[in-house]
Parts: structure tokens; C-alpha cells; sequence
């Protein structure tokens, strides 16, 4: 080892170890470690590598399920979808890089999580991107958001991979963290599945894909530290993506994996070499030699802290089957990626380093990966807000008030954004985005998986819980409005500072919520990301836990959406209806209010009218379907006669509720059904204890109101389209 | 019908061409890796989309020097029908296999969208299952796809009939909204000189089946294959 070590207490704060971690890093050397070794300390118990501050809580979220083949802890979720099919799925955030350099931090974002997912033997067919931005009238926003997308795109549509749904919000809380979740799916063999623990002592560890550069150095420390205005000044620590380098890297590994060369698998994302070589080592209770002179760098002088700590993109780790090398090494020619054995396994359990004749790190790995320090942090519950009474709002025209509203940043259509992804590439998208989920056919035969991604970030600040259990439900219920059942989900926690004792509360109630809908829904948590420190200047961003949704379609013929189809069909209203305007978008859009519980979330019912709905649909009852969530009702019907070029006439309002209320509530467990066949869909609820009533039905051009006259869906449809143009076209 | 799909790096639209083939066939077409320097016997060679070479330095301009691509030439040269559809066709332009050049779409953003075509001709293997003038919805999924040639090309691209598809709106006219990407004369496809080389930006191979939004493709795969056969 080279000469005494200088790294002081002050020089590991300043790589984000607190005193008491350091000093716990020094009892497991057994002496005061080198740079490398900091630096490999540093990322493997940043916020981000670790999940110190949320592993006490995640462990609480349900991850098993009949059809659950791996859950959280691998690269990816991987899930049974029958005829020896596996769905492997996982959402990561890339929040902090997209508001530093919104294109490369986007573009990067979609690269690693293609890679966590075809790391595991799948080949990804979708990509989703959830995204928030800070006021439209914030300076910064337009900038972001144009990058960000063109990021997205520039990534997904290049790889050829389709981004097939997503979601976009604007709020203030985000002006100076913005968010951006992306989410792949993929789909293998479910007896071809690749894991990431090291096994077989002496077997070859090698190198693949695209060379080391300098670039990203710290990015996982990055991560797990709030910003200042000074944020710029991190961009190089952002990385670059080549997505080309991608494309090859997917098809090289794929090819590889159709024979049995390899043994374990992991990409290099967040703290690059150390962290991929610190799991496998870890998950296979093993040591693991590398050989730093033979990682293969695009730079010169590069140290051996560097080259650990490096996040250039398009890189994985592979350990093989000994003699494996050669075939494996013409895949990777015949794709002209680099491949080079760095290493091997080794039984001593230790992490050894060797560069320039020289040991540049000797750490033993069980107690870099296991005494890492995990916090159960202190937290405190807010106050609950005071209900709000709709008999207090004013009665205002509910046809203008529905022209704001599907105009309105969060409502207004996102057309402008995924028209610049490529949504139909591969051939197999039925439904595109712009509905409540995607649906993508993954058999000839007709399977079909649906995909979405949903959160309510004001309800989860007004009342965690019931905004973590809202989210898996309104998940669940986008889901069940195509006709799929769904299966299991991923999650994208996104977070303000959890050493604040208001943020962890955030947190822990998030949690909880999110526990209480999957357990009720049997929709268990198989993967996921958390991203702490959203918060700039101190003012964290709205708690946003983002679900990613996956259900699944056996026969995609049977797929309903949301366009209203024949004039005459009468409209069905699914749930019970109790005018919840506390929390709603009417509310903060329409009053200029952000106040008020979020609507109660009553899993029992979500239970019995989702399955209803789905059996609806299976049995072949429904020609649309739609649920409800952002502007109730009203948002609803007009969203369904937008999207079908065809208008509605809704029957008289019910006497027992103030107007705006019925029509803009946001009460929960509802759908609304089209059908030609009422008298037996009523019946049907009727037998299954769900309420449901006639509120309209189909026809015409415009969307009429008894009592508050109509609007034309052209007028509606003009509104709704031209806010995000509008607004991006003004320089 | 023997029909042979070339693969760049960075080819991303085979699958789609290659099951829109099938569809119409019945059999995969042969798919041949870019270093091969040698075609098997075929009727058809489809340079596919995708971004080949990342569409680094231009669109499809590393990818029309590939070794693959002079067999392609010799092959066109002796009358093998050649098909590029997308970037297939930017390789196409850049190759000089076929005039002019796609430059970035007039708003210079990636559009994926579906447009409206209309067919200006049927007198060829490609568009015989087409009526003349007839409107068809298919989608595009392009950044670089304004069509641009000196006023001599497009002249004689015109006076020889040799613009395959024009950008128009739903009922076949030629407004200035259908042209979305700016294309001169909304020229979405042309051939060469004698109509057995075309180059189009549409993905027709992404509309042939209708639990996918559309159809209208269908009619251009049956009438090549009927053509050819």
C-alpha cells in the first residue's frame, strides 16, 4: 500500500461520510484508508447506493406475491406473466442531473434504467417517463422541460425502444428540483432470468461496453445532497449518454446471454465500478481482484480513485464461466464494444485493487456492504387539514370552469411532449400514450401488458398516507381501466431532506399508505429507487412517491379506452359520489386554494369496483372506460368525449350535493363505463354490491349540462390541445 | 418472394419491416449484418430504420459507406428492387442512390405521429396496390426528415413521376398543416429513375395491423409482394 494515508475527517466530510461513519470506516480497515478507499467508502454509503435513511421503512412494503418471481434488491422486478414469460420492470429517478443539464441528465436517466433491466436477460419494449416541472412561470421551467424531453427522446428513440405513457405536472415546489422518473420494462424467459451475485472463485470478471472517462466522478454523492443556487457548477459531474453505444451494448448482451457464458451480471450506474463490483461481491459473499491498468479509458492519467468512482455511461461487469472468454469476446467484437478481463473472483472476501504494480484499495466487502449505517431517522406527522365544506365555495358556471381546467398545466394535453418520443417503434404498441395506460402486446398470441405511472403529489403533502395509498390505487385503477389485471408495481420515492423530521414523516406516512393499498389490492412493490434531498435553498419539493404500474392483458382484443364510441351508449357511473373538493385541482385551479384533507381512500371499495369494472370489461360490456382522478367527473366525461371526437348530454344533477362539488369532486374508486347494454351492467353491480348509476349518455358534438347549457367538444379539444404548445412556443 | 433486411448498428425498425413481410409472405425475411460483404439471391433488400452509426456526423451518412452498401449499389445497378424506409432512406440519399436530402423537420423536433400520404402514382412495384390519389393514415417517427433538392431535381423529379408519396391532410389536400415537416413539395417518397429504388420517411410496416391504429400500410406490402412474386 502507498505510504501513509493524509485523508482526514474533514477531507471524508467533504465526501459526505458524517464523523461517526468515518470513524466506522476506520475499525472496518483496521487503519485510516486512502483516497480510493474514501472514495469507495463515500459511495457505497451515500444516501443513494445505501438507502440508509429509508431501508428501515422500505423493508415494510409488501414484495411477494404468486406471480412475484424476484422483488426489490436485483437490478430489476421480475414477475411471472405465464407461457414461461417473465416481465422484469423497475423505475429510477434522475432528478438532480436534469436540472443541472436537463438533455444529458434525461438521456442518462433513460440509459441506466434500460440497462438495470436488460442486465437481467430482458429485452426492454417500453420505457415510461414521469416528470415534474416548477411553475410554468418560473424563468427556468421552459428551458428544462424542452431539454428533458428531448433528452428522453433522444435516448429512447435512438436505442428503439418505444416511451409509450408517462405523466407531466408543473407546481413551485419543483422551480429548483425538477423531477425526472423513468421506467423500463422488459420481457424474458421466466427461467432466463441473470443475477448479480459473484460466484465460482476464479472465474474471470470482465469488462464491457463503452471506456472509462472522468466523467460523473461523484455523481452518487451528488445525489445525496441538497442544492444550492450554486447547482451549475455541478455539471460535470453529470454524464454523457450515447445511446448508440447502448443499442449495442443491449444486443451484444443479449446474444451472449442466449448462451450460458455468464454466471452474474450487474451494470455500472450510480458510483460506477465500486458499486457494481462491491454488490456482486456482496450478494456472493465472495472477494473479487481487479486489475485497474486493464479497465479500458478514454482518458490519460487516470487514477485509480478516478476510474472507481467514474460513471461514464454504457458499461457492465459480468462474471463468466471460465473458457467462456472467447466466444464471449467475438459477441462484443462483432458489436465493436470493448471487452476486457479486469479480474477475478476470490474467496478472500475482500475488494483488492491493484494498479501500477501497486494495491490501490483492500477492503473487505462484507462489512462495506453490511455495516453500512442505516438510520432510523427521527419524524413527526403534520397537522391534518381542516375539511373543506363545498356548500362554502361559490356556485360557479361549471362548463367555464371546465374550459379552465382541461386547459390548466396539470389536465392540459401532453401531446407536444410524446410526439417527440418514438411510441411505435418494435411494432407492438395498441394503445399509445394520452390514455390511462399504455398497452403494449408482448405475444403474437395476443398477451399484452399495461403500463402507467401515477402520482398525486398534493394529496401526499396534505395527508401522506392517504396519498401514498391514493397513488397505488390510482394505479391500480388506470390499470384496471384498459381490462388488465394488475400484477405488481415499482416505485419511485422522491423526497425532501430525511434529516428533517417533517420530510420523514413524509416518508414513514408514504410508506404506510402505500402498504395498506398494496396488501388490499395484492399489488406488491418488486422494485424501485429512492431519491432523497429534493430540496434546494431548504425548500423541499411535494412529497412525490410515483408508482409504476404493470398489469397484464391476456387477450389484447378485449382492451377498452377511453374514447367515447357510439352515439346513444349510455354512460355508467362506477363509485359512490361525495363531493370531495378538499385537496382537488378544481380547488387549487379554479379557488386558487392548495387546501384540504385529500379525498379518503376506501381500499375495500377500490377492491370490489376495480374488479367489477375489469369483469365489465372481459365480458365484453364496455366499449370505453375511463377513470376518474384530476377534476372528478366532469374532467372525466370531457376527457372521454375529447379523446372520441364525440359528445355527451349528462342527465340531471343529483339535488343532495352543491353542483360543482358532484362534478369536480375527486372521491375515489371510480370509473366511468360506456356501454350499449346498460340494464345488464347496473344488474350486474347490483348483484356485486358496487355502486353504479346512469349519469348520461353518448352523442352529438358537444357536452351538455342540464341547466348550464353545452360546450363543444371542439371547443374543449382546442382549449385542452394548445396550453403546452402555446407555452413552449413562447421564447 | 425472397426478401433480405440489412442491419446497421443502431438499426432499431427491422422487427417492424421484418413483420410486416411475414405478414404478407408468411415466411421472416433473411436478415444480413452490415460487414457481410456478400447478398444472398433476393428480390428485395430493405435498408430498415433506426439510427445506423447513432446517426453520428449526418443521418445515415457513416452507413452508406459500409462495406454492405456496395453490394447494394451493385445489386440496385442490376435491378433489384431496393426498399428504404426512414433512416433507410437518409442512407439511400446519402449513398447517391437517390437525390437530395432529408434535413431537419421544419419545427426541428422528432415527430412520431400519424400522417396523412397521398399516392401519386401506381405505375410501380411499390405503389401498385394503391389507387392514384388515394389518401392513406400511416405513421412517421423522424427528426430529419424535410426533404430538400435543387429546383432541377425536383423538376425532373416531378416531370418523370418519380414522387412516390406526398405529405397532404386527411382528405388529400396538399395544405400547408399535412406537410408537417416542411419537405419540399411535401415529398414524403421518391424513386430513381426507374422506380425500382425507393426512398420513403413513413413507417407503412408499422401500420398493417389494425389492433395498432391502422391498416393502410397493408396494401403497399401485398402489392410489392404480388409484384414480385
Amino acid at each position: 500500500m502507498k505510504g501513509g494515508s493524509n485523508v482526514t475527517p474533514a477531507l471524508a466530510a467533504e465526501h459526505g461520510l458524517t464523523e461517526e461513519e468515518f470513524e466506522r470506516a476506520v475499525g472496518i480497515l483496521g487503519h485510516t484508508p486512502n483516497m480510493t478507499e474514501l472514495g469507495i467508502f463515500a459511495a457505497m454509503w451515500s444516501e443513494h447506493c445505501s438507502y440508509k435513511s429509508s431501508k428501515v421503512w422500505l423493508k415494510t412494503l409488501p414484495t411477494t406475491g404468486p406471480r412475484v418471481i424476484c422483488g426489490p434488491g436485483e437490478n430489476a422486478g421480475v414477475v411471472d406473466i405465464g407461457d414461461g414469460d417473465a416481465v422484469v420492470f423497475k423505475i429510477e429517478s434522475h432528478n438532480h442531473p436534469s436540472f443541472i443539464e436537463p438533455y444529458q441528465g434525461a438521456a442518462t436517466g433513460v440509459g441506466g434504467i434500460l440497462r438495470d433491466v436488460f442486465t437481467m436477460g430482458a429485452r426492454p419494449i417500453a420505457i415510461l417517463d414521469s416528470l415534474r416541472f416548477g411553475s410554468p412561470d418560473h424563468p427556468r421551467t421552459r428551458h428544462l422541460l424542452a431539454g428533458v424531453v428531448a433528452g428522453v427522446g433522444g435516448y429512447g428513440n435512438c436505442v428503439g425502444v418505444p416511451t409509450v405513457g408517462g405523466e407531466c405536472e408543473f407546481h413551485p415546489c419543483y422551480d429548483g428540483n425538477i423531477l425526472v422518473n423513468a421506467m423500463c420494462v422488459g420481457i424474458a424467459r421466466a427461467d432466463r432470468i441473470f443475477y448479480s451475485a459473484a460466484a465460482g472463485p476464479g472465474n474471470p470478471v470482465i469488462y464491457v461496453g463503452a471506456k472509462t472517462g472522468r466523467d460523473g466522478i461523484h455523481g452518487a454523492t451528488m445525489a445525496s445532497a441538497e442544492f444550492s443556487s450554486d447547482a451549475g457548477e455541478k455539471r460535470p459531474t453529470v454524464q454523457v449518454g450515447d445511446p448508440f453505444t447502448e443499442k449495442l451494448l443491449i444486443e451484444a448482451c443479449l446474444e451472449l446471454m442466449e448462451g450460458d457464458a455468464i454466471v452474474a451480471i450487474q451494470d455500472m450506474g450510480a458510483a460506477g465500478l465500486t458499486s457494481s463490483a462491491v454488490e456482486m461481491a456482496g450478494k456472493g459473499g465472495l472477494g473479487v481482484e481487479l486489475d485497474l491498468d486493464r479497465v479500458p479509458r478514454r482518458e490519460i492519467g487516470m487514477s485509480a480513485y478516478e476510474i472507481m468512482l467514474s460513471e461514464s455511461q454504457e458499461r457492465m461487469l459480468m462474471i463468466l464461466r471460465p473458457g467462456s472468454e472467447i466466444d464471449a469476446r467475438r459477441i462484443f467484437a462483432k458489436w465493436e464494444l470493448d471487452f476486457a478481463v479486469i479480474g477475478r473472483v476470490t474467496e478472500t472476501g475482500r475488494l483488492v485493487l491493484r494498479m501500477n504494480g501497486e494495491i490501490a484499495a483492500d477492503i473487505p466487502v462484507e462489512p462495506l456492504v453490511n455495516a453500512a449505517p442505516v438510520y432510523q431517522r427521527p419524524w413527526r406527522c403534520r397537522q391534518p387539514e381542516p375539511e373543506i365544506d363545498p356548500a362554502s365555495l361559490p356556485d360557479r358556471d361549471p362548463l367555464e370552469c371546465l374550459r379552465c381546467l382541461v386547459a390548466s398545466p396539470t389536465l392540459a394535453s401532453k401531446r407536444w411532449i410524446w410526439e417527440q418520443y418514438d411510441h411505435l417503434v418494435m411494432g407492438n404498441t395498441v394503445k399509445r400514450p394520452g390514455g390511462d395506460a399504455a398497452v403494449v402486446r408482448v405475444s403474437a398470441e395476443g398477451k399484452a401488458l399495461a403500463l402507467a405511472t401515477d402520482c398525486t403529489p398534493r394529496y401526499c403533502r396534505a395527508d401522506p398516507a392517504r396519498g401514498g395509498a391514493q397513488a397505488v390505487a390510482e394505479s391500480w385503477r388506470n390499470l384496471t381501466a384498459v381490462g388488465a389485471e394488475p400484477l405488481a408495481l415499482t416505485d419511485n420515492m422522491n423526497f425532501g431532506n430525511p434529516e428533517r423530521p417533517e420530510i420523514m414523516g413524509e416518508f414513514a406516512g408514504a410508506i404506510e399508505g402505500m402498504r395498506e393499498a398494496c396488501l388490499a389490492l395484492d399489488y406488491p412493490v418488486v422494485s424501485g429507487n429512492v431519491s432523497l434531498y429534493n430540496e434546494t435553498n431548504g425548500s423541499a419539493i411535494l412529497p412525490t412517491p410515483v408508482i409504476g404500474g404493470v398489469g397484464l392483458v391476456v387477450n389484447v382484443r378485449n382492451v377498452v379506452d377511453l374514447a367515447l364510441k357510439r352515439d346513444g351508449d349510455a354512460l355508467i357511473l362506477i363509485g359512490a359520489t361525495n363531493g370531495h373538493l378538499g385537496c382537488s385541482l378544481y380547488l387549487r385551479e379554479i379557488e386558487c386554494r392548495e387546501a384540504g384533507p385529500p379525498p379518503p381512500v376506501d381500499l375495500a371499495a377500490e377492491r370490489r369496483n376495480g374488479d367489477f369494472v375489469r369483469g365489465v370489461i372481459r365480458d365484453g360490456h364496455a366499449v370505453a372506460c375511463h377513470d376518474l382522478s384530476d377534476g372528478g367527473l366532469l374532467a372525466a366525461v370531457a376527457e372521454m368525449a375529447m379523446k372520441g371526437g364525440r359528445g355527451a348530454v349528462l342527465d340531471s344533477l343529483p339535488p343532495d350535493l352543491p353542483r360543482n362539488a358532484y362534478l369536480f369532486g375527486e372521491d375515489q374508486a371510480r370509473y366511468i363505463v360506456e356501454t350499449a347494454d346498460p340494464d345488464t351492467v347496473l344488474e350486474a353491480a347490483r348483484a356485486a354490491g358496487v355502486p353504479a348509476h346512469v349519469i348520461g349518455a353518448a352523442g352529438g358534438v358537444a357536452l351538455t349540462l342540464p341547466g348550464a347549457g353545452a360546450i363543444s367538444v371542439d371547443a374543449l379539444r382546442a382549449a385542452n390541445e394548445a396550453w403546452l404548445p402555446d407555452y413552449m412556443a413562447q421564447a | 418472394m425472397k426478401a433480405v433486411v440489412v442491419i446497421f448498428p443502431g438499426s432499431n425498425r427491422e422487427r417492424d419491416v421484418c413483420a410486416a413481410l411475414a405478414l404478407v409472405t408468411g415466411h421472416e425475411p433473411v436478415r444480413v449484418w452490415h460487414r457481410d460483404a456478400t447478398l444472398p439471391e433476393t428480390d428485395l433488400i430493405v435498408l430498415p430504420g433506426g439510427f445506423a452509426y447513432g446517426d453520428y456526423l449526418r443521418c445515415g451518412a457513416m452507413a452508406a459507406h459500409s462495406p454492405i452498401m456496395r453490394e447494394v449499389r451493385d445489386r440496385a445497378a442490376k435491378g433489384t428492387p431496393i426498399l428504404g424506409i426512414c433512416n433507410g432512406f437518409q442512407i439511400l440519399t446519402e449513398a447517391g442512390m437517390l437525390p437530395g436530402a432529408l434535413l431537419p423537420n421544419r419545427l426541428l423536433r422528432f415527430t412520431c405521429r400519424d400522417v396523412h400520404l397521398r399516392v401519386e402514382t401506381n405505375q410501380t412495384i411499390f405503389t401498385c396496390g394503391y389507387e392514384v390519389g388515394q389518401t392513406i393514415r400511416v405513421p412517421v417517427a423522424h427528426h430529419d426528415g424535410n426533404y430538400t433538392a435543387d429546383h432541377d431535381t425536383l423538376d425532373r423529379l416531378e416531370d418523370r413521376g418519380l414522387v412516390a408519396f406526398r405529405y397532404c391532410g386527411p382528405n388529400g389536400d396538399l395544405s400547408e398543416a399535412g406537410n408537417f415537416n416542411g419537405s419540399a413539395h411535401a415529398i414524403a417518397g421518391i424513386f430513381n429513375n426507374s422506380h425500382t429504388v425507393l426512398g420513403l420517411m413513413p413507417h407503412l410496416e408499422d401500420a398493417v395491423d389494425p389492433l395498432l391504429g391502422g391498416t393502410d400500410g397493408r396494401a403497399f406490402f401485398e402489392g410489392l409482394v404480388g409484384a414480385l412474386q
